[in-house]
């Protein structure tokens, strides 16, 4: 049996599996539908439900505490549980939020970049997207978060391959074969961690692990895990899938799994150092933290230099995720409050920070076709409105104050110098001035040069567009000038993590 | 003797090692795009192996309820396992579908000639 | 202004003061290209409110009030406060009432040159004044670095108006170095003292004082003097000329009013209330300070004297100017410190006359380099007369502003036996005189040479004075800079009051 490791416990709250299961049964009503505008208004009134509901679970679990569901009745450790905390609620908010955000924004985005044939398809494998990683968040199981990771995973897969230029099936094929080997790699994780504790419950194998944590096995358990799990975050050295990935979907996908797939990533990795491992003394057993913060610093330094080259927006912008992605991990290896919370604000702001400028970039691409930094020439006098969104969004990336991305920063740098590491938080801020570079090569070719003459002009970007991209950039504006609640949020959710469960 | 014994009685993670690091090889190593699925196949093979042998229990029978049964083999890898098999099936049936396209939009499957026709687009590009 | 505050509390006029410039740039954006009379009315009419209100300030600040506003809650624990004291309250009337003059001064100017995008040039002007009274008025270090970050991004427009190649280039310069600077040092220093001190309030003595010793203190002295690029400190000065690309209002608004003063505000304010005078004395952190001013001061001037064009002169003029306010801070005595404060006004007054004379010339004769200034001052007398009067006031002579403020840091520097320092101003002293006076000889008592006839811009070698709009602002800012010599009170009693009666 589990203790309660944790006061104030909640239990059967239908809600909690409502929020994965509705998603998922939406799926193939949308194949069912087979019109492409039935598929996207069932996607979008699931988005919009699940938001709510994703709400309400953040709100029940800010005041009451952890909730737990237990599938078919059977206790934990035999049956699956499903357990909610701070940390996960958070999560479950952020995917639920960016859903809600681009259904409406995905009508005529996909119309516009995908066969009309492949709509109905396109709808149903973002819904399934939508409940892996949402159910990756709410589960209590080691194993099922496998198979729900494989779910988000191979719907990414199929939402990839989508993309109009023939380079997406190429990408989409190289991201299934290393997701599926970090996946894998995570299966023999826990298959190790079974073999020594017996259980897979996330909880329960918290109270075993610290009995078991000496042997090799799960020091092999932890390796496997990691490197898998390193994989899905895109974690350098192991990011080579992202950028061709990020570039070659459609405008839609290429927002979502921005926003979401690898902050999910992030989480797991996340319950597994500090809820699996949380009552070992991880650093101490396992030489993780100078590997991940030597890989951090390295996907901080040259993303960021690698964004500055590239003469395609997109794939600037997902360099620079993967430099992001840098941060988050860097907070986690700092394995303090102040590191964690660091990391998983961060994880908010970045969704909003990179979900508005992908929608910014996908609008552009709907009213131009325009890709490339010669392309978006003088493209600021043109749409004066999408481009403000976009320069919102890359000051927030340089970390100007009022920006979200200025949050993380201070939180970052705050946390390096709780522990007197000065070197971190130098390193930490000379990456942000890498942003600068890139982020002002885009603004400089949009404002200041002159744009090219052609016969027609840009196509109006529909409002179904442009409100969601301004709703993103707007919270980025709304967070960073007032980030006391995600900030709070955030803490909270450290001091579970730190607290073992 | 005690080395020889313990050699014989994990020989089922040995194969379980072996069939990882072919697989593994293989996905790497191949150009062939169908190659490297038939490689990742094997790595998800070695996983199987390694989880099912991990369930059997010595002087257990089959997980199927008997009075006159007292041991029973763990059934819960059997379970996980189904799990895993099936959703590998699901990738491989994805990854050879994407091979399929690939092939029709590149006219060839081998990974260095696809890239090499990339590279080329994208020096154009 | 008894009537004002009928209608509105204190702590709303602190906050209008704030606001205002906004409202003013939003009615401009609206009037637009549309109605360009009313638009420059806009401004004008926004100028002289704002200038209005924060006199009206002024009373209570002299009095020894010190009230203060809080905004709203950024992160948890530190909002965005204003507080009203005696040295935000000089930099603001500076930079309100010099604001008004400069309208004045680029509307002739714009439409003497009919140059082109006139609405973003003004919209950019009130954000980037809005941000100078933010800065002016913040209560604590947060709430300066956010409207010190706004103020480089609203001028960066400005300085890269003319959308030439050198322009971009000077911008690049401009924004890279400026921002490189606050976010890599400034924000550093001001996470380190957050960190130990947890506060970042404006605190008479200061926040640091047993709280950091020595070598650190020297070190987070280095973090913030340098991290404060404004104050034009070389090394970090390259960005003063670089940005001299920009339309002469503009380099009149960034050497006179806003940017460059924000800095040597910045720099005094947190010398003063950041680490506090006493602190500072008993170590020996500052010295390293000192002998970069002083080496500021001379070298700054050697340029000067080098150069042949009119602004880029003027500009390392500036930079040697703007050292002349640190190292009266940096001599730690109460009336060097007091003349430091003066001089942000004096020199302001000082400058603009200056600036606007170069533009003056520009515009009228279409010269910029010193040695086609032979003869200019029959031509343009009232702009060469106050020219001459702002040469004065550079060099520190009666009857102009200039020799207040240099003989209260003098007097600093004799009261502490600093030879370095007296040896510095001497030497320096002799130097403007050297740049700057043959230039009046030359204009008055020289034959005008005649251009090239191949010189596109012979044709302008019969010119007349400059339009009426830049004659009248330039005239008043000359007259300023007298009447401020005969009645110093309120810039006077306001220094007085920042180093405590």
């Amino acid at each position: 049996m589990i203790e309660s490791l944790t006061q104030n416990m909640i239990t059967s709250d239908p809600w909690l599996i409502l929020l994965v299961v509705v998603p998922l049964l939406s799926a193939p009503v949308c194949i069912l539908l087979r019109s492409g505008t039935a598929a996207w208004s069932v996607a979008t009134a699931v988005a919009w439900s699940v938001l709510a509901i994703a709400l309400y679970l953040l709100n029940t679990v800010m005041e009451s505490g952890t909730m737990i569901y237990r599938i078919g009745g059977w206790d934990a450790p035999w049956g699956i549980e499903y357990r909610l905390d701070a940390m996960g609620a958070f999560v479950v908010v952020i995917v639920a939020a960016i859903g809600a955000v681009v259904m409406p924004y995905a009508k005529q985005s996909v119309a516009a970049e995908i066969p009309a044939e492949r709509h109905y398809l396109f709808y149903a494998m973002i819904l399934l997207n939508l409940s892996g990683l949402l159910g990756i968040a709410v589960t209590g199981d080691a194993f099922n978060l496998f198979v729900f990771l494989e779910i988000s995973s191979l719907s990414t897969y199929v939402l990839v391959s989508l993309g109009s230029d023939r380079r997406a099936l190429t990408a989409a094929y190289r991201y299934l074969i290393m997701g599926t080997l970090g996946a894998t790699f995570y299966i023999i994780g826990v298959g190790l961690m079974y073999q020594m504790t017996g259980s897979l419950n996330i909880a329960d194998l918290a109270t075993i692990m610290p009995a078991v944590a000496e042997t090799r096995t799960i020091l092999a358990a932890m390796a496997f895990l990691t490197v898998g799990i390193s994989l899905k975050i895109a974690l350098f050295p192991l990011h080579t899938w992202l950028p061709n990935a990020y570039t070659f979907a459609p405008s839609v996908v290429t927002i979502f799994i921005a926003a979401t797939a690898t902050k999910v990533a992030v989480y797991i990795l996340l319950r597994i150092v500090f809820t699996v491992f949380g009552q070992v003394d991880i650093f101490d057993h396992f030489p993780i933290q100078p590997v991940m913060m030597g890989m951090a610093i390295a996907a901080m330094f040259l993303a960021s230099l690698s964004a500055i080259w590239q003469e395609n927006v997109k794939r600037m912008m997902a360099y620079s995720s993967v430099a992001q992605i840098g941060y988050m991990v860097l907070g986690v290896a700092l394995a303090t409050e102040s590191g964690l919370t660091g990391s998983i604000v961060h994880l908010f702001n970045h969704a909003i920070m990179k979900g508005a400028a992908f929608m910014a970039i996908g609008a552009i691409v709907f009213a131009t076709g325009a890709v490339t930094l010669k392309d978006l020439e003088g493209i600021g006098r043109r749409m004066p409105l999408t481009m403000a969104a976009f320069v919102v969004a890359g000051l927030s990336l340089i970390g100007v104050p009022l920006t979200v991305g200025f949050v993380s920063k201070w939180q970052l740098v705050s946390a390096s110098l709780e522990l007197n590491m000065w070197p971190l938080a130098a390193l930490i801020l000379l990456s942000s001035l890498l942003a600068i570079i890139y982020v002002w090569r885009i603004f400089e070719v949009a404002y200041l040069r002159q744009p090219h003459i052609t016969e027609h002009g840009p196509k109006t970007v529909p409002l179904s567009m442009l409100i969601p991209t301004w709703i993103l950039a707007l919270a980025g504006i709304f967070f960073g000038a007032n980030a006391t609640l995600t900030l709070n949020i955030a803490h909270a959710a450290a001091r579970q993590l730190m607290g073992g469960l | 003797m005690a080395d020889f014994s313990d050699l014989f009685g994990l020989v089922t993670y040995w194969v379980a090692i072996v069939l990882m690091m072919i697989g593994f090889y293989v996905v790497i190593a191949q150009g062939n795009l169908i190659k490297k699925v038939v490689g990742l196949n094997i790595f998800q093979v070695s996983v199987f192996v390694f989880y099912i042998s991990m369930g059997k229990i010595d002087g257990g029978s089959a997980p199927i309820l008997d009075e006159a049964v007292k041991i029973y083999s763990n059934p819960l890898p059997h379970v996980l396992i189904l799990t895993a098999i099936v959703v590998g099936v699901a990738t491989t049936a994805l990854a050879l579908a994407l091979v399929v396209r690939i092939n029709r939009a590149y006219g060839t499957i081998e990974e260095d000639a696809i890239q090499a026709i990339e590279h080329d687009e994208e020096d154009l590009a | 202004m008894a009537f004002l505050s009928n209608f509105l509390t204190q702590a709303d006029m602190i906050q209008l003061a704030v606001v205002l410039p906004l409202i003013g740039g939003l009615i401009v954006l609206w009037l637009g290209e549309r109605n360009a009379n009313l638009r420059e009315a806009a401004s004008l009419i926004t100028a002289v409110a704002e200038f209005v209100l924060v006199a009206g300030l002024t009373p209570d600040v002299m009095a020894g009030a010190r009230p203060s506003v809080d905004l709203f809650e950024m992160l948890p624990g530190l909002s965005l406060t204003l507080t009203l004291e005696p040295l935000g309250q000089l930099f603001a009337l500076v930079a309100s009432g010099l604001w008004i003059v400069n309208t004045v001064y680029s509307i002739g100017y714009m439409r003497g040159n009919n140059e082109h995008g006139q609405t973003r040039f003004y919209v950019c002007f009130t954000i980037a004044i809005s941000s100078a009274i933010g800065i002016a008025y913040a209560g604590n270090l947060l709430t300066l670095f956010v409207f010190y970050e706004v103020l480089t991004l609203s001028t960066y427009p400005l300085v890269t108006h003319a959308g030439t190649v050198a322009a971009r280039r000077g911008g690049r310069v401009y924004l890279g170095i400026l921002m490189s600077t606050s976010i890599g040092l400034l924000f550093l220093g001001m996470l380190w003292t957050y960190n130990i001190t947890g506060t970042l309030d404006f605190v008479q003595g200061g926040i640091l004082t047993d709280k950091v010793h020595g070598p650190e203190l020297a070190v987070l002295l280095f973090l913030y003097m340098y991290g404060i690029g404004k104050a034009a400190m070389m090394p970090i000065h390259r960005w003063l000329p670089a940005a001299m690309v920009a339309p002469t209002p503009v380099s009149a608004l960034l050497h006179a009013v806003a940017v460059v003063k924000a800095g040597v505000f910045t720099v005094v304010k947190v010398i003063v209330y950041i680490f506090g005078l006493d602190l500072l004395v008993e170590s020996s952190a500052d010295d390293w300070l000192l002998l970069a001013a002083c080496f500021t001061i001379i070298a700054a001037s050697v340029v000067a004297l080098r150069q042949d064009n009119l602004k880029r002169r003027l500009a390392y003029s500036t930079i040697s100017q703007l050292s002349y306010v640190i190292m009266g801070a940096a001599i730690l005595a109460p009336i060097s410190v007091m003349g430091a404060a003066m001089h942000i006004a004096a020199h302001a007054f000082g400058k603009i006359t200056l600036f606007f004379a170069a533009g003056s010339i520009y515009t009228a004769a279409h010269k910029t380099e010193v040695s086609q200034l032979d003869g200019i001052g029959k031509r343009m007398p009232w702009t060469m007369t106050a020219f001459a009067i702002g040469a004065l006031s550079m060099i520190g002579l009666p009857p102009t502003a200039g020799f207040i403020s240099k003989w209260y840091i003098l007097s600093g520097a004799i009261e502490t036996q600093n030879a370095l320092a007296i040896l510095v101003i001497v030497a320096s002293t002799l130097l403007n005189a050297a740049y700057f006076l043959p230039i009046v000889y030359a204009a008055f008592f020289k034959e005008q040479k005649p251009r090239d006839e191949t010189d596109p811009y012979s044709k302008y070698d019969n010119h007349g004075e400059a339009p009426v709009g830049v004659v009248l602002a330039l005239s008043f800012t000359a007259l300023g800079t007298l009447t401020l010599f005969f009645w110093p009170g309120v810039p006077l009693g306001l220094a007085k009051a920042l180093v405590g009666g």
